[in-house]
């Protein structure tokens, strides 16, 4: 007998099931656990979803920029930018902003060697995010061809460009709209804040492993 | 083996220690506190019956589900691979990285790896595990085992990491904790960006996606799943949920029980290698699904229960024994409350007996255990069985020799009679002699009455009758 033959037998002896049975209900019956799970998704209003993420964010240690249309984000972040140097994602949205075309953005990676060097050797990471979470503040990274997994993560800073439409009202909703993320992506990271531990005396420190500084700019029209 | 009472009076006996525990413990309870009273989270209590519910019933189809996630695992690229205990793991591991021709990997914290010695059984065959989780990485530094399911260094100072830094790495002697923190992250960064293997723990399974889910703060399992080419995941049976829409219930537990975080910094939900068109991401992917004992734990429909933690730590910080004695006085790597009950269950009841009789059942573990595991009553039931066995083996002698002569003295009013006074008389030494004098020494005693009941009670008759 293989492992796996001695564990699912050891399983089924203990339980009394059988091989292929179908999960049972057990009693008392439970009316949470073969049912669709409870989501719970506040029925506010979706404009105010974006100041709500504001507050959350910079409650994080996040700083939060928010701006009426695309034109206006490379203004709102060339502070940031000044004497850096960043690697932005591929996502289509940063083309739109103009974020690609400024002088110390590299960009357009494809290969997983070469973006990780440059991620590694770099300052800024800029992405945008495939949603926005605003009751805690979180961004929803989907990993694809316009977003590569460690432009958010091996820079010391993050900043990520947020259409405000794609902000949801909290994790519940989120998992309404996928409920199963594997079907589009191997992985699908929420980010909620920077990088951190308490792990020395409790104390908190940022920018551990990944960025210890993350700027989010809203943009309100696409 | 009996309690390691010399350990425990030296922990307790320790100021530094003490307050290192004290402090720690109770800016996890006030944190949690803030994000799970019913001004922020109305439905706090409903998640935990739901919680509960979910785990309840994964655990009793557990064979069913555990086929559907491996069959998702396989339909995204990745493979299972079944281990009955850690040195199968810790075999599957060695030999992926002698046919890759790696000598060192990169992982990030995993309790099921502590729990099988993982790092030992590799560096026995010159394949170098660093850990990256700065607590876990100092404990490594040290050759130290986790005090605390979420916090692992929670018992050592700045001037204990400093030590560590300048005695293992060399480092300046340095006790700014930011700084310290930044020598870690240069050291670690390294090691992520030259290892060809990451290991990572889970925190759940999702059977309806063959996905994996890790939460964590520093960023540690993003990069060590993600930098390598090779990701491999080990998971108890046990971590399994059956949907990726049960993590509204978990997710908003875990990290507002562990750390008192609506959500922790990063999770993670990951399923498979990278697929097509994915800039980056690992070419492999492999679970390891680790039995060790879990199985063990089915058969009783109580004590199975057991399995439904999800390592929140919650139970640690809450309890008033961990608060005291620490977790290096608890014989495995879990400790605590949940420590007390899993334990004697992974590793059979005959072995460390004391642990059940470990706790005063004060219940706050059972209150505020995010999945409602009911600790005290498996803790009685754990007795039970100890006693039971203990009976059995007749090494309950003296115990029952006792309750025998009792029997026979309460059944003889004279001689109980004479040996209550006598009992009165002495009774004010007990705390300073005898086989009493330790239980007596944390105890303060009740003075005895002037006079017995029985002395008392024929004065009243005997009033009453004169009264007539």
């Amino acid at each position: 007998m293989t492992a796996r033959e001695h564990i699912l037998s050891d399983i089924r002896r203990a339980l009394g099931r059988a091989a292929g049975q179908p999960p049972l209900e057990t009693a008392p019956l439970s009316p949470h656990a073969l049912a669709a799970p409870t989501l719970r998704i506040p029925q506010s209003d979706r404009n105010l979803y974006a100041e709500l993420f504001g507050q959350k964010f910079e409650n994080l240690g996040g700083k939060f920029f928010r701006v009426r249309d695309t034109a206006a984000v490379v203004p709102a972040i060339a502070d940031l930018l000044v004497q850096k140097s960043a690697v932005a994602s591929n996502a289509p949205f940063l083309r739109k902003c103009g974020i690609t075309g400024l002088p110390q953005v590299h960009a357009a990676f494809t290969d997983r060697e070469e973006l990780k060097a440059a991620c590694a050797a770099t300052d800024i990471g800029i992405t945008s995010v495939d949603y926005a979470l605003a009751a805690t503040g979180t961004f929803v990274m989907l990993s694809s061809h316009n977003e590569a997994r460690l432009v958010s993560l091996l820079p010391p800073a993050h900043i990520a460009i947020i259409p405000r439409s794609r902000i949801l009202a909290n994790l519940d909703e989120l998992l309404s709209i996928l409920p199963r993320p594997a079907d589009q992506t191997s992985s699908m990271v929420l980010i909620t804040g920077p990088s951190r531990t308490a792990d020395i005396e409790q104390i908190l420190v940022r920018g551990v492993h990944g960025p210890g500084e993350v700027y989010a700019v809203v943009v309100d029209e696409e | 083996m009996n309690a390691p009472e010399t350990e425990i009076q030296q922990a307790v006996d320790d100021p530094r220690l003490q307050l290192a525990i004290y402090t720690a413990t109770r800016r996890l309870i006030d944190h949690r506190a803030g994000v799970v009273n019913s001004d922020v989270l109305p439905y706090y209590q409903d998640l935990r019956n739901e919680a509960n519910a979910i785990k309840k019933h994964t655990i009793e189809n557990l064979d069913y589900y555990l086929e559907q996630l491996e069959s998702n695992v396989i339909a995204h690229g990745g493979k299972v691979v079944f281990c009955r205990n850690g040195a199968e793991a810790a075999d599957f591991v060695l030999d992926l990285a002698k046919k890759r021709g790696v000598h060192m990997l990169v992982k990030s914290k995993s309790m099921t790896s502590e729990e099988i010695h993982f790092n030992e059984r590799l560096e026995a065959h010159q394949l170098e595990a660093v850990e990256t989780d700065l607590g876990e990485y100092i404990l490594q530094l040290a050759h130290q085992r986790p005090y605390h399911i979420v916090a692992p260094a929670l018992h050592l100072t700045r001037y204990d990491v400093a030590d560590v830094f300048t005695k293992e790495l060399g480092a300046e002697n340095e006790v700014v904790i930011e700084k310290q923190t930044k020598f870690a992250r240069g050291v670690l960064r390294q090691k992520f960006l030259e290892a060809e293997i990451g290991v990572s723990g889970a925190n759940f399974l999702i059977a309806d996606s063959g996905a994996i889910v890790i939460v964590e703060n520093e960023g540690n399992a993003r990069l060590s799943t993600s930098a390598p080419k090779i990701h491999i995941a080990i998971a108890g049976i046990e971590k399994i949920i059956p949907r990726a829409q049960d993590l509204a219930v978990f997710l908003n537990l875990l990290g507002r029980s562990a750390t008192g975080q609506p959500l922790t910094s990063y999770t993670s939900f990951l399923s498979g290698p990278r697929r097509a068109g994915e800039i980056d991401g690992p070419d492999e992917f492999y679970l390891l699904l680790l039995d060790n004992g879990r199985t063990k734990l089915l058969a009783d429909p109580e004590k199975r229960q057991s399995l439904y933690c999800i390592r929140c730590g919650a139970c640690l910080n809450h309890c008033p024994v961990y608060r005291k004695i620490g977790g290096h006085n608890y014989p495995w790597v879990y400790s605590g409350p949940i420590g007390a009950i899993i334990t004697p269950q992974f590793h059979g009841i005959t072995e460390d007996t004391w642990l059940p009789f470990a706790s005063s059942l004060c219940g706050a573990c059972a209150e505020v255990c995010p999945v409602k595991i009911e600790i005290p009553k498996l803790l009685i039931k754990l007795r039970e069985e100890v006693t039971e066995v203990k009976r059995r083996q007749q090494s309950g002698d003296v115990e029952r020799l006792a309750f025998r002569l009792f029997a026979w003295i309460a059944t003889h009013p004279r001689i109980y009679l004479m040996l209550a006074s006598l009992g009165s008389l002495f009774f004010p030494l007990v705390p300073k002699i005898g086989p009493l004098k330790k239980w007596a020494s944390q105890r303060t005693l009740p003075e005895p009455a002037q006079q017995s009941f029985h002395q008392y009670w024929a004065s009243r008759v005997g009033r009453s009758r004169g009264s007539e």
